[in-house]
């Protein structure tokens, strides 16, 4: 037992800590932001010079083969630095998928490309009725000689406006919530008959719901198995999930810093605010969520791999439970104790309490999980 | 970063978990597991136990003749112990008094009191609280004059936990009025038999005696009793409350009573259907299991930083908040889970050696006869060892500074 990062770990935290400080600041996000793509090519090709777009591929494939932990030393940086580059749509959540069958061509391909930086992928799994579950697909694939045939609706795509590939999951058979018959495809982003209904999240990240009508896809491009994609779209999710976690935390740590140094200066009554009992109880109360939260966030990366599929999804549910509690406590809080300011677009105090707000809806909020864990101990 | 223990450490939660197997009295695990009180011979026996296994000052380095334990030792025996059903260590000796007289006792006192502290012979109980002093403790009047050789003590002090078993108690008193208040105290060892003490119950809300208010009256102390230098006591006092940490989340008394509630959760009904199916009801239970396993992985963090070394923070104020938050929902939980057979309340049923008597049955389950005192008696955790409103002062302190 213990909870020391490795030298590497720690560097690469370093590395990409300094690289989004000075690059990515508060100023440059609000740039993005405002722009019509909401992500910048610049700041994904840095990202991908300093190797971390290559993080999670396997070596074979040009990768650094890394895991969990050296997602989570990322993330956290992602966090506070309210990145809208697609990392965790991309370099975590698809390069996952693509991983697990890494041993096809038309996966270990792509994955070149991305550890390369010269793609993006993004998984399209979630449907308008699925909600969170994950095994709810009624999208069809039908096949017919050497060509499969795509009809469908995807919800909330993240990073969809800015991949070149989407990982598309369809029904080849059985009935929506059937665990089985769901089969996956790469499917360009361009390709006849996709649509893209592209918006901007709550938190100013860029997502898409995409309508699949009449989309051909060669049967070369199928991921997996026929029919048997979804363990390996959960086992992805699931790795995203851990990694959605590591970046809320590293987002709260940034608002209880930001909060602690706001009450110190501001002041009223003649005092700084942060004499009065009341606000510093809340802070003490803010920082015991965060260490909570914190602590499952290293739970959720050690375990998101786990072979043992119910230990897993245990410990995961019990993490998304915390993590977004705590964010939302987190959030809440900081905008309070911020006062008026909190409420502004121009502090970023704000954005973070927004992207809080988002990472405590996706992947499942923290009552599906709560359900979900309860289900998973009573049996 | 791993979760998993070290095979060291995992061959030592076995070495603890055989002892406990052939050495824990069925009749004592019975009582614990069942939340009945426990009587001073039975904590007393298995302190001798413990003593005999030379495992009776759990925290003590080897040249004290304790077992020379690393804090991830020490957490490790706390968890298998609280799960087995041992009783809960009457902290005042072992991890109260014992490391300040490690500290700061000069060698014939180290001599005279570490032995029968771990062999159970002798019981220590605390003199820090009085009537005008709580959390503002160090605000305290309990006088000590010294004249010739010996103090003469004159003062109240309350709160006082198991004073009725006691042989000895540690005092915090007053050696100079002069002085700014925390530097006038001293640091005293009285023996409880001295003439000039008086020990009077206090009744708790479940009806329990477990504090005390203890008088003195021109109590004489030897002066070879006081700890370290004279004014000095505040210092140790601090050291004192800072000292125990590697189980001051109760982690393994909470796992054990949230067994207990699953299992209470599944006998009892609701519509035909085990209570633990409600909807509602599991997700209370889910909602405390999830924060208990995050209060656990904090507390292992906080013993991996200590094994690095790393400077401490507001950690410890955490796991107490956290720690008696979780108990205590626990325990209402627990109270919640048998519905109206919460209301029958019958004193007995919590008393030590307490027997069932067939012709006095409870008129619910027996499980259920004990619940509402305990909720109530558990309303303490958050109260003592420094309220949670002093532990979060604390955190905000070491944060914002102001």
């Amino acid at each position: 037992m213990n909870f020391e990062f490795s030298d590497e770990q720690q560097q690469l935290h370093d590395t990409v800590d300094r690289y989004l400080t000075d690059q990515y600041t508060f100023e440059k996000f609000r740039g993005i932001n405002a722009s019509a793509a909401g992500w910048d090519k610049a700041v994904w090709a840095g990202l991908g010079e300093l190797g971390v777009l290559a993080l999670n591929v396997p070596a074979a494939q040009g990768g650094l083969g890394f895991g969990p932990l050296e997602t989570l030393s990322v993330m956290g940086v992602c966090g506070k630095s309210l990145l809208l580059e697609p990392f965790l749509s991309s370099a975590v959540i698809a390069t996952a998928v693509l991983r697990a069958c890494a041993d096809e061509k038309a996966a270990a391909d792509l994955l070149a490309q991305m550890a390369a930086g010269d793609a993006i992928a993004v998984l399209a799994h979630y449907e308008p009725d699925s909600r969170f579950e994950s095994q709810w697909v009624t999208s069809r694939a039908r096949k017919s000689g050497d060509t499969y045939t795509l009809e469908g609706h995807k919800a909330v795509v993240m990073h969809a406006g800015a991949a070149d590939t989407l990982l598309v999951s369809a029904r080849i058979s059985g009935e929506p919530g059937d665990a089985k018959g769901i089969s996956l495809f790469r499917i360009p982003r361009d390709a006849k008959g996709l649509k893209l209904d592209s918006y901007p999240t709550l938190d100013g990240q860029r997502a898409a719901d995409v309508y699949l009508k009449g989309v051909e896809a060669p049967a070369a491009n199928r991921l997996g198995a026929e029919g048997g994609a979804l363990p390996m779209i959960e086992a992805a999710l699931d790795i995203g999930l851990a990694a959605l976690c590591a970046e809320a935390v590293g987002t709260m740590q940034a608002l209880v810093d930001a909060t602690v140094t706001y009450v110190q200066s501001r002041q009223q009554f003649g005092v700084p605010i942060g004499r009065f009992q009341a606000l510093q109880h809340r802070i003490a109360d803010m920082l015991i969520h965060l260490e909570q939260a914190r602590s499952m966030s290293y739970l959720a990366a050690l375990r998101c791999m786990d072979t043992n599929v119910l230990e897993r999804r245990r410990a995961l549910s019990a993490a998304k439970a915390v993590v977004g509690q705590s964010a939302r406590f987190v959030g809440q809080q900081a905008v309070q104790l911020h006062g008026g300011m909190g409420m502004t677009d121009e502090l970023n105090v704000s954005h973070w309490f927004k992207r809080l707000t988002a990472a405590e809806l996706m992947f499942g909020d923290s009552d599906t999980h709560l359900q979900r864990y309860a289900a998973l101990t009573r049996e | 970063m791993r979760l998993e223990f070290t095979e060291e450490e995992q061959a030592f939660r076995e070495e603890v978990r055989a002892f406990l197997q052939e050495k824990l009295p069925a009749r004592i695990r019975d009582k614990v597991l069942s939340g009945y009180e426990l009587s001073r011979e039975d904590h007393v026996l298995w302190q001798r136990t413990l003593h005999e296994r030379g495992w009776g000052g759990v925290s003590w380095p080897k040249e004290f003749g304790g077992p020379g334990w690393n804090s991830v030792q020490q957490y490790i025996f706390e968890e298998e112990t609280a799960q087995a059903g041992a009783p809960r260590l009457i902290p005042f000796g072992t991890k109260m008094v014992a490391p300040v007289i490690m500290a700061f006792g000069n060698a014939a006192q180290q001599q005279r009191f570490l032995p029968p502290i771990s062999s159970g012979a002798e019981w220590w109980c605390q003199g820090y609280s009085e009537p005008g002093a709580g959390s503002d403790l160090a605000s305290l009047k309990t006088r000590a004059v010294l004249q010739g050789d010996h103090y003469i003590v004159n003062g109240q002090k309350t709160w006082n936990t198991l004073g009725q078993y006691a042989d000895w108690i540690f005092c915090l008193v007053r050696t100079d009025t002069a002085a700014k208040q925390q530097s006038g105290i001293s640091f005293l060892l009285i023996d409880m038999k001295s003439p000039g003490i008086t020990v009077r119950p206090i009744t708790l809300l479940d009806g329990g005696h477990e504090v005390n208010e203890i008088w003195f009256e021109n109590v004489k102390v030897p002066v070879e009793n006081r700890i370290g230098d004279e004014n000095k006591g505040w210092t140790y006092a601090k050291f004192l409350l800072g000292h125990e940490r590697a189980n001051i989340a109760g982690i393994g008394g909470a796992k054990r009573e949230l067994s207990r509630l699953k299992r209470i959760a599944a006998s009892e009904r609701k519509n035909g259907r085990p209570l633990i199916e409600d909807p509602l009801f599991a997700a209370h239970i889910a909602q405390v299991e999830i924060d208990l396993w995050a209060l656990e992985i904090t507390n292992l963090r906080v013993l991996s930083a200590e094994r690095e070394s790393k400077a401490p923070g507001p950690e410890a104020s955490i796991l107490k908040i956290r720690g008696t938050e979780i108990a205590q929902r626990i325990s209402e939980l627990l109270m919640r889970a048998v519905g109206p057979y919460a209301l029958p309340f019958r004193r007995e049923a919590m008393a030590a050696g307490w027997q069932w008597d067939p012709s006095r049955e409870p008129p619910g389950p027996r499980y259920a006869a004990t619940l509402a005192a305990a909720y109530m008696n558990q309303r303490k955790l958050s109260i003592f060892g420094g309220t949670n409103e002093i532990q979060k002062n604390i955190i905000s302190k070491m944060i914002v500074g102001l």
